[in-house]
């Protein structure tokens, strides 16, 4: 089976371009352009060097030993959290920015929910000079303000999201509407491998970087590139592409995706979309996402902002339906012990995205010879306050 | 014959009225439909609200939203519409998103369709491929006609695909925008009105977006054989209710 993009932009019943007409030329520039200019030799080159000089990259893959020791068996940690920015997010947009560069357009936009994915684009619009407006639910600029804030300094307009739930999905959709009303000169750097074919897929390639340096560290830590898991958490899915991707088609690694089950996946206030979702379109996409049985899309919860998406990426609909991705939902509780039980026996304040991949060892249990390969896809600074009150740390 | 075919070849220049089922009021559905036909419209596209409208400026969202709230449903606008052929024979078009109708199932959305009596489905973010590839058929086999739209942006070579696929009419977007935008028409969109005509497409077009009054409807079906208004009438029910209908019917056709 093949667990990639095919040439109509589906994986397997996954994907395609549900858009507007009015997207239609934006999304079929791209469509056209995008295999071709990320394989020029000077897009290649520019990339690559900004990942090094600019990212920190390549982001150690370190043997968390102590960790290890605890769930008895052998975990390796990719550290996306030490990318310039404390996420995974920057390889997608220095991509996307060099893409809209080459595409000849000065206007950048982008939603963000926590602010990570904001801060991300800011960060690449200060550093190629261009214009940057990031969409943002009005109720998360007031849970998310120090990201707010470092938008702001980098130069970044941010503009409240005031319709629908007024928050991830919603900026979302203010970011698509901006497009629409800004059809020539505009690039749409989406944050996740989500929207219209080609987005999941472009994404998925930026991220893939992650993937490709994990095979050339576990050849050299342990002698073969292959774990036996990688794992990441799942909002839209884009650092679980990154992992995943340069083992789709490797059957011996098995694929582990962790969703955000909030409250508790029954509870109605959760983000577990495997769990709780049905085939739809979102967004562009069509893929798994919770709606109503009238195919209203409803509102997710997670405590963290990150992973407080409706849906998934067409990639991961497909990696669940065919049964090659293995899909765990944990709560708030237990990401956040999680999260402490990290800082407290590696030193690592992650971030409580990455906390849920982290927390899937109290109950899935690994045998002592496996190579599990963990996507620590950022760093907890954003998540202070959220730690500082869940566990009344001041 | 459709009746969409049918009013297209009375010749006369169209106007169309788009309203979102459910309100201002879950139960004003037919009795907006009602007043638009006694006031005189030759078409109406009513409206199935969805969550998250992206094609959408904040009018028809907040009305869409408030629809929803007062509890509109797929199976409720079928419901209440059910018996609308008993009063009213001007074309009737279901203009949503597609993911409601996807979960209520295409198949049974267009049989029911079919037997209330729609002729068309506007479905927005149902682009052209994914419609010849998967639905057109059982469009189709139902006798609905799917409006296509296009764009000032929209080449010439896809403006004819899009003309092979259509029978009814092509629904021109007037500007690159999101619905309710209402700064009016200047020269790009006479020029765009006027490349559109120069392609003599096989189907009419009607005009939608932006027209908010007389001056932009007589602008728009200067080339064009009609005009939509949307926003603009949204407004008028937030304002005035249904009471307001009639008056504003008037006001842009006098
Ligand atoms: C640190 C971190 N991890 C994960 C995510 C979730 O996104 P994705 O599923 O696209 O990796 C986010 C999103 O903001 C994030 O900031």
């Amino acid at each position: 089976m093949n667990y990639n993009v095919n040439e109509k932009g589906y994986y397997g019943d996954f994907g395609g371009a549900y858009i507007p007409e009015m997207l239609y030329p934006n999304v079929e520039e791209l469509r056209q352009n995008y295999i071709k200019v990320m394989q020029e030799p000077d897009f290649q080159e520019e990339f690559k060097a900004l990942l090094k000089e600019y990212v920190g990259r390549p982001t150690p893959l370190y043997y968390a030993k102590r960790f290890s020791e605890k769930y008895g068996t052998n975990v390796y940690l990719k550290r996306e959290d030490l990318c310039h920015t404390g996420a995974h997010k920057v390889n997608n947009t220095i991509g996307q920015i060099l893409m809209a560069k080459r595409l000849g357009k000065n206007r950048i936009i982008a939603e963000t929910g926590a602010g990570q994915h904001g801060v991300a684009t800011a960060t690449v619009c200060a550093l190629m000079g261009l214009e940057c407006i990031v969409y943002m639910g009005a109720i998360d600029i007031k849970r998310q303000a120090p990201n707010v804030a470092r938008m702001k300094m980098l130069g970044a307009t941010v503009v409240p999201a005031e319709s629908g739930s007024k928050t991830l999905k919603d900026a979302t959709n203010e970011a698509i509407r901006d497009w629409i009303n800004n059809p020539t000169d505009t690039h749409y750097i989406i944050g996740s491998v989500v929207g219209p074919h080609p987005y999941p897929d472009m994404v998925a390639r930026f991220q893939s970087v992650i993937s490709e340096e994990v095979k050339k560290q576990l050849l050299e830590k342990e002698g073969k590139e292959n774990p036996d898991y990688v794992v990441a958490c799942v909002g839209g899915g884009s650092n679980a592409a990154g992992i995943y991707y340069h083992y789709l088609d490797t059957p011996e690694v098995g694929i582990i995706a962790v969703e955000a089950a909030g409250k508790g996946i029954h509870s109605g206030e959760s983000a577990a979309t495997s769990a709780l979702g049905k085939e739809g379109i979102i967004h562009g996409s069509k893929t798994l996402l919770m709606q109503t049985d009238d195919g209203q899309i409803t509102e997710p919860y997670s405590i963290s902002a990150g992973l407080d998406y409706p849906g998934v990426g067409p990639m991961h609909a497909h990696l669940f339906r065919s049964g090659r991705g293995e899909f765990i939902s944990i709560t708030d509780a237990d990401a956040m012990q999680a999260g402490l039980e990290l800082c407290k026996l590696e030193g690592i304040i992650p971030a409580i995205e990455s906390s849920h991949a982290l927390a899937i060892f109290e109950e899935r249990k690994f045998k002592k010879e496996d190579i599990v390969v963990v996507n620590l896809s950022g760093r907890g600074d954003k998540d202070l306050s959220t730690f500082i009150d869940y566990f009344k740390l001041a | 014959m459709n009746r969409i075919n049918t009013k297209l070849e009375e010749g006369k220049k169209l106007l169309s009225i788009y309203f979102t089922a459910g309100y201002p009021k879950l139960e004003d559905t037919t009795t907006v439909i009602e007043k638009l036909v006694e006031a005189g419209v030759d078409m109406i596209e009513i409206g199935l609200p969805f969550s998250d409208p992206l094609a959408d400026g904040p009018t028809i969202q907040e009305s869409s939203t408030a629809a929803l709230k007062n509890g509109m449903t797929t199976a409720k606008l079928f419901d209440q519409i059910k018996d609308i052929r008993k009063t009213v024979d001007i074309p009737l078009i279901v203009m949503g998103y597609f993911n409601p109708m996807l979960q209520y199932g295409v198949e049974k959305f267009c049989a029911t369709c079919a037997e209330i009596g729609i002729d068309g489905l506007i479905m927005p973010d149902l682009p052209l491929a994914e419609y010849e590839e998967h639905y057109q058929a059982t469009f189709e086999k139902y006798g609905l006609k799917m409006i296509f739209l296009i764009t000032p942006q929209t080449s010439d070579e896809r403006i004819r695909q899009i003309d092979a696929a259509s029978d009814g009419f092509i629904y021109m977007v007037s500007s690159a925008s999101t619905t309710g935008k209402t700064s009016g028409f200047s020269n790009v969109q006479t020029d765009y009105f006027e490349r559109i005509a120069a392609l003599n497409l096989k189907n009419p077009q009607i005009v939608g977006f932006g027209i908010k009054d007389e001056e932009t409807f007589k602008a728009a079906t200067q080339t064009a054989q009609g005009a939509i208004i949307g926003s603009a009438f949204i407004k008028t029910l937030t304002e005035k209710g249904i009471e307001g209908i009639s008056g504003f019917i008037k006001s842009i056709r006098p």
